[in-house]
């Protein structure tokens, strides 16, 4: 089967008085690896559970390949989902876990049958079926495993039988609701590559939840990050890290996470920290309080500019990241972060000024929505 | 482990003074050990050699003279008409009682579980029969069936049909005690089914579902049925142990009249009514090995294709 895409159109649900989601749009290209990001308790669950069919929408439409599906029932919708949980049937062993999609959908249901269900199962289909099984136990290397009970499998042999489940038969997309998180560092490190190298393989559409950034910058064609139930910004992975839609976004992104300093725009535009002005120009009509949003690779040491003090240092392979407070306010820690090699000249107190690169600010007003901004001048930092 | 390191008597002196210490505890141990087991002994194991020891003479409760007979009491049973009989009428009733007491409390389950609000009252309702003992219900039974004033006739007769005398027809006496028996264990087993309902995974019948099961029958079989294969076989056993032992039926509506003896109730009859210790001392051996054998075979059977 080609690649379907999915349509969301206007998705509303409530549980209760809790609106959960509050107005989805959302497309998803045939083919596209599309993650769904953001806090817990966003809705992503939620949503990929809407677009699988096991919730209903309170509004709007799903639609797959083109075709509403709003009213589809799960097992009609040809979608694979693998679970948090993987959900392995306990009583079957691997080969008929792996089997039971294709069972249900090619065997009659005379043939499903406990006991004598063997009587009525046509023998070719049932090579054909087996012969699906060996090949998907084989691209996830798990064929010494077909024998065995979900119980006596490691988490990640479990999570490799779950996706061999899911792609045994070539569903319209994959839907994955954490499917790493159960994982060590280590082999979610593995699985991450192994998943984004099947999606190249497969071609499919897959739909993939989340609340780790690095999976999703690291896997995606395109990241959708939600935050209370609606979507904050859609975009790849570098349009997500480069410009920001909203403070939101620009939290989530990134580890370490943006350094984060709270400014003034004055009723010309002119943007300053703790009254230093910074050299940065908004709109005048944006005047107020607003929040600069600094990566900690755009900031370096200087003469001058901002007044920090050393907390500490961490080295991390390559790169260090240093900790520091802001003078002007305590409160207010920052992040820089630099080649393993290098070091940060500091005075007797700990105290040194770090500068940054204008142009690469991010300028988020009261309401969290991103605000243009301009270098006026190299000033101060 | 450092013991070469030492002259050799030291060593010995290690060696003797540990075992010494090995003892000590060895007799600490039993000491922990004994209140339990001597306990164990004295409410398990001694009554059965106590029965044991009965069931090869000829005592009668309150005689004065006791004698060895042998197997004769076991061989008595099998010529004796009552029993072979009163063993006859368990099967069939128990034949009766395990399957559907079984499978229609599974189903009341199953439907019940889907309530969301109601389902607290149909729990209770069908716990009912559990608490209410049945000789407290007996003479409501005895009303509802009764060939001239029961509503159960009544019913009957306004169909068209002849009254049905149930509780004094032989042939339909004990099939009317097993309708009872399913009656009185439908609700603990619904109970006991429920728990394992609740047991089950929900992601499972949602995996079900994505991996195609469109209607609830293979949701069933591929999801509630194997998982549910532990909770199955506890009932099963459970529900045979109850439907062998089966006395407070026969006891309050036959009284064992019209050849309804079973074999719960000869061995009352045997032992409590004629006085024949030694005799039902045999029968309850009997009884014991019946039970054991039906559920050791059922659980060996079983175990091989529930576990996971
Ligand atoms: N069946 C339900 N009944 C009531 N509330 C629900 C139900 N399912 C989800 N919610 C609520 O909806 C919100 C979104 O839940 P959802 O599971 O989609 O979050 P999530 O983004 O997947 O979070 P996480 O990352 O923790 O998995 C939560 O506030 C949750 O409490
Ligand atoms: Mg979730």
């Amino acid at each position: 089967m080609t690649p379907q895409s999915v349509e969301l159109r206007g998705i509303g649900k409530s549980f209760g008085t809790e609106n959960v989601l509050k107005g989805i749009d959302l497309s998803v290209r045939p083919g596209e690896f599309l993650s769904l990001v953001g806090m817990s308790g966003c809705g992503k669950s939620t949503l990929l559970r809407m677009i699988a069919g096991l919730e209903a929408p309170d509004r709007g439409t799903v639609s797959i390949g083109g075709s509403d599906v709003t009213d589809m029932d799960p097992s009609e919708r040809n979608l694979a989902m693998v679970f948090q949980s993987y959900a392995l049937y306990p009583h079957m062993n691997v080969r008929q876990n792996i089997a039971t999609p294709l069972r249900m959908r090619r065997l009659p249901l005379s043939a499903r049958l406990p006991l004598i269900g063997g009587l009525f199962a046509p023998s070719q289909t049932l090579r054909e079926i087996d012969a699906a099984v060996e090949q998907a136990a084989e691209t996830l290397h798990i064929p010494h495993l077909l024998d065995r009970k979900p119980a006596q499998l490691s988490g990640g042999q479990r999570q490799r039988v779950a996706l061999a489940r899911a792609l045994v038969r070539s569903p319209a997309a994959f839907l994955m609701d954490e499917p790493l998180s159960n994982l060590d560092a280590k082999l979610r490190a593995h699985m991450r590559e192994e998943l984004a190298s099947l999606h190249r393989r497969l071609g499919a559409t897959f739909i993939y939840v989340t609340h780790d950034q690095i999976e999703a910058m690291t896997m995606s064609d395109r990241i959708a990050l939600m935050s209370e139930g609606r979507i904050e910004q859609l975009g790849t992975p570098d349009e997500l890290y480069r410009s920001p839609a909203t403070l939101t976004v620009a939290r989530f992104i990134g580890t370490p996470s943006i350094n984060l300093l709270p400014v003034e725009i004055d009723a010309q535009g002119k943007v300053a920290a703790f009254g230093q002005d910074l050299g940065l120009q908004a709109a005048a009509a944006h005047a107020g309080p607003a929040t600069l949003g600094i990566r900690s690779e755009d900031l370096r040491p200087a003469a001058e500019g901002l007044a920090v003090r050393v907390l500490r240092a961490e080295t991390h392979g390559a790169d260090r990241f240093v900790s520091c407070q802001l003078l002007a306010d305590e409160t207010v820690r920052i992040t820089l972060r630099q080649a393993a090699g290098e070091t940060l000249e500091t005075g007797a107190d700990g105290l040194t000024h770090l500068a940054f690169a204008p142009e690469r600010a991010h300028l988020f007003g009261a309401d969290g929505a991103r605000r243009e901004l301009s270098v006026r001048e190299r000033v101060a930092a | 482990m450092t013991a070469t390191d030492f002259p050799a008597e030291t060593t010995m002196a290690t060696a003797s003074s540990r075992s010494r210490t090995d003892r000590r505890m060895a007799l600490r141990g039993l000491a922990f050990v004994a209140p339990a087991a001597l306990l164990l002994i004295a409410i398990y194991i001694l009554p059965m050699i106590v029965l044991a020891a009965f069931s090869v003479t000829d005592y009668q409760l309150g005689a004065l003279s006791i004698r060895f007979v042998g197997l004769q009491n076991f061989t008595a049973a099998m010529d004796d008409d009552v029993f072979m009989r009163a063993f006859a009428n368990t099967v069939l009733y128990a034949v009766i009682v395990i399957p559907f007491g079984v499978f229609l409390a599974l189903g009341v389950a199953l439907l019940v579980y889907n309530r969301k609000r109601s389902r607290a009252f149909w729990e209770v309702a069908y716990f009912l029969p559990v608490t209410a003992t049945l000789v407290a219900m007996a003479t409501v039974w005895q009303f509802l069936l009764h060939p001239s004033i029961g509503p159960v006739n009544a019913a009957i007769k306004w169909f068209g049909f002849e009254p049905v005398a149930f509780l004094s027809n032989p042939v339909l006496l004990i099939p009317t005690m097993a309708m009872i028996g399913i009656w009185q264990v439908l609700g603990f087993n619904m109970v006991l089914f429920l728990a394992g309902l609740t047991a089950i995974p929900k992601d499972l019948y949602e995996a079900a579902r994505l991996d195609g099961a469109r209607n609830p029958i293979d949701r069933f079989f591929t999801v509630t049925w194997p998982i549910l294969g532990p909770t199955t076989m506890f009932v099963v056993v459970t529900t045979s142990i109850s439907a062998f032992k089966v006395f407070e039926t026969v006891a309050v509506l036959t009284k064992g009249r019209f050849g309804s003896e079973t074999l719960l109730f000869n061995l009352y009859l045997e032992g409590f009514e004629y006085s024949n210790t030694g005799y039902a001392a045999a029968l309850t051996l009997i009884f014991l090995a019946i039970v054991l054998i039906l559920s050791i075979w059922q659980t060996v059977h079983m175990d091989r294709k529930v576990h996971y």
